[in-house]
């Protein structure tokens, strides 16, 4: 057994900073031990550098982190769905990615998916205008939702437009029926195109539930990238690391506010530094 | 998939017959287990290490008694210390003395205060109250017509004299704690008997918006500030709990989305950092999706046993 240059005072420090960025008990020992062997191979580097440098290497810059989008006027009617558990960003997500697709010279319709929870339509038809795009919603509380996202599948389709990107209403995995609905809204939608993408959105507050939020929502629908919002507040989102591990898919964007451009790519160095740096 | 900690512990004292008492070394593997159980549960860090601490003081030397066996006796010391940091008896809601009980929500963006507010509206109309809910969310999009929307389900009257966020209104529209104040002269006037204030979600770190919940605190007094707060959060409850205590002063704890499937920890951590008790459960999006916070059963779930 040999010796690392770390007293178990260094070692508990370390696994500490992990598991107060929510990165979890699991995925903490992995880290720990990958760095106890880096740290055999260079017992006279700075053990805080080589976590970093581990770190980075698990959550991978290398991956592709763009959404799957054809060129600016294809007019392909590329779908986007945007899925995830209660209240954790998806409406206002929806509304950020629509005003950097407008900026990019892309044509957007967005779909109102989400039919049940109160006001719903109205707070995506707000993101719309603030966008200057327009809002496919239904009339009625409680309308079919599958229904709803055909219609604008259909009308994006009917006007060539560039990107739909489709709303939906917040689900906890839990609930079988609504996983359901949610697996034929997906399906309903590949009828008139295939999705390009479609994103989880995880809340970083949440903590070690956000592994079986993805789990379930990957095997219901082919989750293509993670969206990682309210990175404006002191949560760290280390549950994306078993996330991304667990998916394979990768964090492509981030909020970081309730305003229209608070949404920003995935920097994988800056991410590390924010979960490495202030201590609680 | 694994055992649930109460098999895994009891498993863990195979080894150990008959009678006596415990002995560190027994301990110290089922110490570990707790700790990574709590730890999966997200029970923040620090509530984590004072916990185990006090299971191991508790257990070292317990009298392993004829009737339990060592796992079980460490299952239950587990159980009572966690029901006892839940805080026992769950507390009612506080009525003011005169005038209409007022009650504002507060909480982080997207927690369930707004669902809340209907539920809590339903709840006490069915006790006989005549509620008012305050539309002081003038900053989320559509935030008032959501309220608008869930009063009308909950067949309780809306007070909402600005529009805040709209379609038609891209800004903010109208000043929160004005219609805090003037919320306070509608509900005397029309002698409802219970005021429900309901806030835009903020961040612990927002000095200025947590100023703005300051101040319509300050301006509506209210007989319980509920701190609103989704189970699901990790380690962030310390951080945001503490950011709100200082901020709002919040006198109760509302824990939201416990119909999924998350441990919650956060209910642990909260209490423990705070102080402030757990009083309601929400459990869903309908509007009777809401009961009493019961520590016992939150005990359970927590630790899984
Ligand atoms: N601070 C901060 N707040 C955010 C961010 N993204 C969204 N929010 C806020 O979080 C709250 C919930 O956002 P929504 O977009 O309505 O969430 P949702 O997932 O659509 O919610 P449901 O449809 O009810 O499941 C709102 O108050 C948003 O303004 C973010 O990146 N940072
Ligand atoms: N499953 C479940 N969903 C809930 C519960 N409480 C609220 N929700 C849902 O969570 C989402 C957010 O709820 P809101 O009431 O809008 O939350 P909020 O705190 O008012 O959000 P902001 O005003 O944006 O800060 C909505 O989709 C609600 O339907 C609950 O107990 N269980
Ligand atoms: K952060
Ligand atoms: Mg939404
Ligand atoms: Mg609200």
């Amino acid at each position: 057994f040999s010796k690392d240059s770390l007293s178990q005072d260094d070692w508990d420090e370390l696994e500490e900073t992990l598991l107060l960025a929510d990165v979890g008990a699991a995925a903490t020992d992995d880290i720990l031990a990958g760095l106890r062997t880096r740290l055999r191979d260079e017992p006279d580097s700075d053990p805080r550098a080589i976590l970093r440098a581990v770190l980075i290497e698990t959550i991978d810059p290398a991956l592709d982190r763009s959404l799957a989008l054809g060129e600016p006027g294809g007019g392909a009617h590329e779908p986007i769905i945007v899925v995830g558990v209660n209240g954790v960003g998806k409406t206002t997500t929806v509304g950020k990615i629509a005003r950097v697709l407008v900026a990019e010279g892309r044509t957007v319709v967005l779909g109102a998916a989400d039919t049940f929870r109160a006001a719903a339509a109205d707070q995506l038809e707000t993101w719309g205008a603030r966008v200057g795009v327009e809002t496919v919603r239904s009339d009625r509380d409680g309308a079919d939702p599958a229904s709803v996202a055909f219609e604008a599948a259909d009308r994006a389709r009917a006007e060539g437009t560039d990107v739909l990107l489709i709303d939906t209403a917040g689900r906890l995995q839990n609930k079988a029926g609504l996983m359901d609905e949610l697996g034929k809204i997906i399906r309903v939608v590949s009828k008139v195109a295939e999705p390009v993408e479609v994103l989880l959105v995880l809340d970083a507050t949440t903590g070690q539930n956000g592994l079986a939020q993805a789990r379930v929502f990957a095997e219901v629908a082919n989750v293509t990238g993670i969206v990682l919002t309210k990175l404006d507040g002191t949560a760290k989102g280390g549950i994306v690391i078993a996330v991304q591990r667990e998916l394979g898919v990768p964090v492509k964007l981030i909020g970081l506010g309730e305003g229209a451009d608070d949404l920003a790519p995935f920097d994988t160095e800056q991410f590390v530094d924010g979960l490495l740096g202030a201590q609680a | 998939m694994f055992a649930n900690l109460s098999d895994r512990l009891t498993s863990t004292f195979k080894g150990l017959r008959g009678k006596g008492r415990l002995t560190e070394a027994d301990i110290d593997g089922t110490i570990r287990e707790i700790r990574r159980a709590l730890l999966d549960a997200d029970v923040a860090v620090p509530v984590v290490r004072t916990f185990t601490g006090n299971i191991r003081e508790r257990a070292l030397g317990a009298e392993v008694s004829g009737a339990l066996n060592p796992g079980e006796q460490v299952v239950k010391i587990v159980n009572e210390e966690l029901i006892s940091i839940l805080g026992g008896e769950s507390r009612p809601l506080r009525h003011a003395k005169t005038g209409p009980t007022v009650i504002m929500l507060a909480g982080l963006q997207g927690a369930g205060k707004t669902t809340l507010a209907g539920k809590l509206a339903h709840h006490l109309k069915g006790q006989g109250q005549t509620p008012l809910l305050v539309a002081a969310d003038l900053q989320r999009p559509n935030a008032v017509n959501q309220l608008q929307v869930v009063g009308e389900r909950a067949g309780v009257p809306v007070f909402a004299p600005e529009p805040g966020v709209t379609r038609e209104g891209e800004r903010q529209r109208g000043n929160p704690v004005k219609v805090a104040k003037k919320a306070m002269k509608e509900a005397e006037q029309r002698q409802h008997s219970v005021v429900i204030v309901d806030t835009a979600g903020r961040l612990g770190v927002d000095a200025e918006l947590m100023k703005q919940a300051a101040d319509i605190r300050k301006a509506v007094e209210p007989d319980e500030v509920l701190f609103v707060i989704d189970s699901m959060i990790g380690q962030d409850a310390v951080a945001t709990a503490t950011a709100f205590q200082e901020g709002v002063d919040f006198t109760g704890v509302v824990l939201t989305k416990l119909d999924g499937d998350t441990r919650g920890g956060a209910a642990l951590s909260v209490r423990e950092v705070t102080g402030r008790p757990i009083l309601f459960a929400s459990t869903g999006e309908k509007l009777d999706d809401f009961e009493v916070f019961h520590p016992d059963r939150m005990a359970g779930r927590i630790l899984d046993m």
